[in-house]
């Protein structure tokens, strides 16, 4: 019998993502107006009854910005996170569970690639990039790139753990038992990766959302006028106090609540219930 | 007895006076340390080989000049020189000096110092930025010492606003071991710890006094903290720290203004300007049907007409700033060209313009004769709030004519690699700080063949006649020493960059800044350094 708590809170989790998925997707109704109509005789206004989370500096509806920016994080800061753990679990999953030659090739490659100074690569891709292209596309480019190069830390990780299970009773169980290569590493090694696995990913998506805004100053990033989680977070750098606008803090507080709730759905049962 | 009495009586009240009267002098002679930021460590303490903002302010608090423009009335006032003559055709300038002034260590100042200076000054092997300025035509500059209060330099051609340019010229001892740490400015630099802070103490022997005779400067020592964090130095201003900072943002004075209005000053629209501008550069690697619109000044008036000034003072600036009316803020009293009015919003008449051109609507969107959507992007540095702001308001302005904007912020060193070496932009959104008044100051911008012609840099030779016209005019205006004539050159200058638009002028950003409560005499201005301007009147 499944412990009740648990799933309480799964069941509570889900509901938390299921409404923050339904309010960005019903952003057109909810925010007919858009994320880019300036109210410029409204600017960096508080809430209100026509702008419930106030505008920003350039008077845009807060509400709409997060509603929209919520879509574009939700879909694309997951995906690059996602990209990024799969190559994290072929390259050092896999390294780990070969073991010799291949892992020491395969970690040399990954210190090759944590030692390679990514701000120039960025600024070349920046570079070899058209001014002139839509928002979607910059926005596309970046979560992709983010997943492309964020694998490294985590393939490390993933490595040690593919070893250490390589030499377990168990897997020699399996071996002896007659199951080799991929079949031993899907069905015996991989399972007991998971643990790490979500971890890695569950880190990854809010470090993405964070260097998505980060990015910005490299000419990557969310385009004006499209909203992201990240781009919102951007106006917090300059509070001076919590207090002083809270409303501020929503996109924060959607961001640990979204991370919060995919981990407690996502999560091993017992771990939850623990 | 009865005489002894009265000494008892009177002898605290005696000796409480002249505690008083200690305590008062001491108060007139050490009135406090005033302690505000640098923005960044200062590269030369060397007053001829100053460039960076951090250096000019060391050199306007120690270094001490022959006429210093007043920062608030901008006329020309005597300091070391009591009097000066220029002549007529503005290559001589004769000064009168001050007798039994001295250098901080004591040596006298004389004319060999001012020649010494001027040879330093011009010396091709020194660099000096400073320098620059006078460096009119190919040949030496000829000092000739008249006697010790009077010398006359000569230069090989016309310097236009050549006692002006003496505003920045710090006197160097000829004679003095210290080299230039000897100073005549109202402070001398005490302590410079690297990275942290630089420690003027007052000159002993500098030689102004105020109208009752009391030696100046009023304050003792001035610290200058080496702050580059904006945010920490608002801070530290908050907390008390520090007595003042010389230019805020729109939204950091509102911040402080909430809570403390007494403490920020608004002087008005300063000299520096925000623009835009499109590249007309031929080479550039551009689709050949946008480098004709570019290079169209009609197309150019249209996008001017289309963005709300207005709006762009108001939101991001937050009522600090003033739509730009042209090259020359309204605040440079004597330069600015009055004829010249503001540019309207007007997206009616812009899409006129355009449509006149042979442009288009088509479904909402604006197209060119061939069927072309206007579509272009402009890049700005990232990082800039405020630019950042103005881009993103321009978008929406230039969509309800049908123009798509795409706005992309780049690193500094990216955006100016593609200003001035490979040209890949179609327009760029910056700042232009002015510092001095005079318009020889913006040659390098509007000549042709300067590299710093943003639009269109190092032309072999005018490529429109405009530009030919300009050139002229400049040249014309640099060149003489006849005022009225430099005057009528440079209005006309003002006036054809209106009409051909190669700059899409926005605002004058107002300088803003905040002083603290317990800094007496501070009177901001417009023109740099903004709070400290008055620094020997200034006292705690």
């Amino acid at each position: 019998m499944k412990p009740w708590r648990a799933n309480i809170w799964r069941w509570l989790a889900a509901a938390v993502l299921l409404a923050i998925v339904s309010l960005s997707l019903a952003a057109n109704w909810l925010a007919p107006a858009g994320y880019a109509k300036q109210y410029r005789e409204a600017a960096d206004a508080p809430p209100s009854h026509q702008h419930w989370l106030g505008t920003d500096e350039i008077g845009r509806d807060r509400f709409a910005r997060v509603l929209y920016g919520t879509r574009i994080s939700l879909l694309l800061a997951p995906a690059a996170a996602l990209i990024s753990t799969l190559m994290a679990a072929l390259i050092g999953g896999l390294a780990g569970y070969l073991g010799g030659a291949w892992q020491r090739a395969a970690m040399a490659v990954t210190d090759l690639f944590l030692s390679l100074p990514w701000l120039f690569l960025l600024i070349t891709v920046r570079a070899v990039m058209p001014l002139n292209v839509s928002p979607l596309f910059s926005v596309t480019v970046t979560f992709l790139l983010l997943g492309l190069l964020g694998w490294t830390s985590a393939a490390r990780v993933l490595c040690a753990s593919a070893s250490s299970l390589r030499n377990s009773d168990f897997v020699r169980q399996a071996r002896a038992s007659g199951i080799r290569g991929v079949r031993l590493f899907w069905i015996h090694v991989l399972p007991n990766l998971k643990p790490v696995l979500f971890a890695q990913f569950w880190i990854s998506v809010p470090a993405f959302i964070l260097a998505e805004a980060n990015l910005g100053i490299l000419g990557l990033g969310v385009a004006e006028p499209m909203p992201s989680w990240g781009s919102l977070l951007k106006e917090l750098e300059g509070l001076m106090s919590v207090g002083e606008e809270p409303w501020k803090f929503v996109p924060l507080v959607l961001l640990v609540m979204v991370v919060t709730s995919f981990q407690l759905l996502l999560s091993k049962q017992d771990e939850v219930a623990a | 007895m009865a005489r002894n009495a009265i000494a008892r009586k009177t002898r605290p009240a005696i000796l409480l006076s002249i505690f008083s009267l200690v305590l008062c002098l001491g108060h007139a002679a050490a009135q406090g340390e005033l302690h505000f930021c640098l923005r960044a460590e200062p590269k030369t303490f060397d007053p001829l080989k100053v460039e960076d903002d951090a250096s000019i302010s060391i050199r306007y608090l120690t270094g001490g000049v022959l006429v210093r423009m007043n920062r608030q009335t901008q006329a020309l006032e005597p300091e070391l020189a009591s009097s000066w003559k220029v002549s007529k055709d503005g290559r001589q300038i004769t000064f009168k000096l001050r007798g039994g002034v001295q250098f901080s260590d004591g040596t006298p100042f004389s004319a060999d110092d001012v020649a010494y200076t001027v040879q330093q000054l011009m010396d091709p092997a020194l660099h000096s930025p400073t320098g620059d300025a006078f460096r009119s035509g190919p040949g030496n500059v000829e000092t000739r010492i008249i006697s010790p209060t009077q010398i006359s330099i000569t230069f090989p051609a016309p310097v236009a606003g050549l006692d002006r340019q003496f505003d920045q010229v710090a006197i160097l001892s000829a004679h003095s071991s210290k080299k230039e740490m000897a100073v005549l400015g109202p402070f001398m630099i005490d302590d410079y710890k690297p990275g942290s802070t630089v420690l003027l103490k007052r000159n002993p022997n500098y030689w102004k006094t105020d109208a009752q005779g009391r030696k100046l400067p009023y304050l003792d020592s001035i610290r200058l903290d080496i702050q580059p964090n904006r945010d920490v130095e608002m801070l530290r201003f908050r907390r008390g720290e520090i007595d003042l900072i010389n230019s805020l943002d729109g939204e950091s004075f509102d911040k402080l203004a909430a809570n403390s209005p007494q403490l920020v000053h608004d002087a008005g629209p300063s000299l520096d300007t925000e623009q835009m501008w499109f590249n007309e550069v031929a080479r550039a690697p551009l689709p050949g049907y946008k480098k004709n619109w570019f290079r169209s000044a009609a197309f150019r008036r249209a996008i001017a007409e289309a963005i709300n000034r207005d709006d762009l003072s108001r939101v991001v600036f937050h009522g600090h700033a003033q739509a730009a009316i042209g090259p020359v803020s309204p605040a440079n009293k004597f330069w600015f060209n009055a004829k010249l009015k503001p540019q309207a919003y007007a997206p009616d008449a812009a899409l006129k313009t355009l449509q006149a051109e042979g442009f288009r609507m088509e479904n909402g969107t604006l197209k060119d004769k061939d069927g072309n959507a206007v579509v272009f992007s402009i890049i700005t540095n990232a990082g800039n709030k405020s630019r950042e702001r103005m881009a993103t308001m321009i978008q929406e302005d230039l969509q309800k004519i049908g123009i798509h904007l795409n706005v992309v912020t780049l690193d500094f060193p990216s955006l100016i690699e593609r200003m001035t070496q490979t040209f890949d932009y179609e327009a760029i959104m910056l700042g232009l700080t002015n510092v001095g008044l005079d318009p020889t100051d913006q040659m390098n911008v509007w000549v042709s063949s300067s590299d710093n012609h943003q639009w269109n840099p190092s032309e072999k030779a005018p490529e429109t006649a405009w530009e030919a016209e300009i050139d002229r005019l400049m040249h014309a205006m640099a060149s003489s020493a006849d005022v009225k004539k430099r005057k009528e050159a440079f209005d006309r200058v003002q006036e054809i960059a209106v009409e051909q638009q190669p700059f899409i002028y926005l605002v004058n950003r107002n300088a803003l800044s905040a002083i603290s409560a317990s800094v007496h005499g501070a009177s901001p201005v417009i023109l740099a350094p903004q709070t400290y301007w008055n620094i020997e009147q200034l006292s705690k």
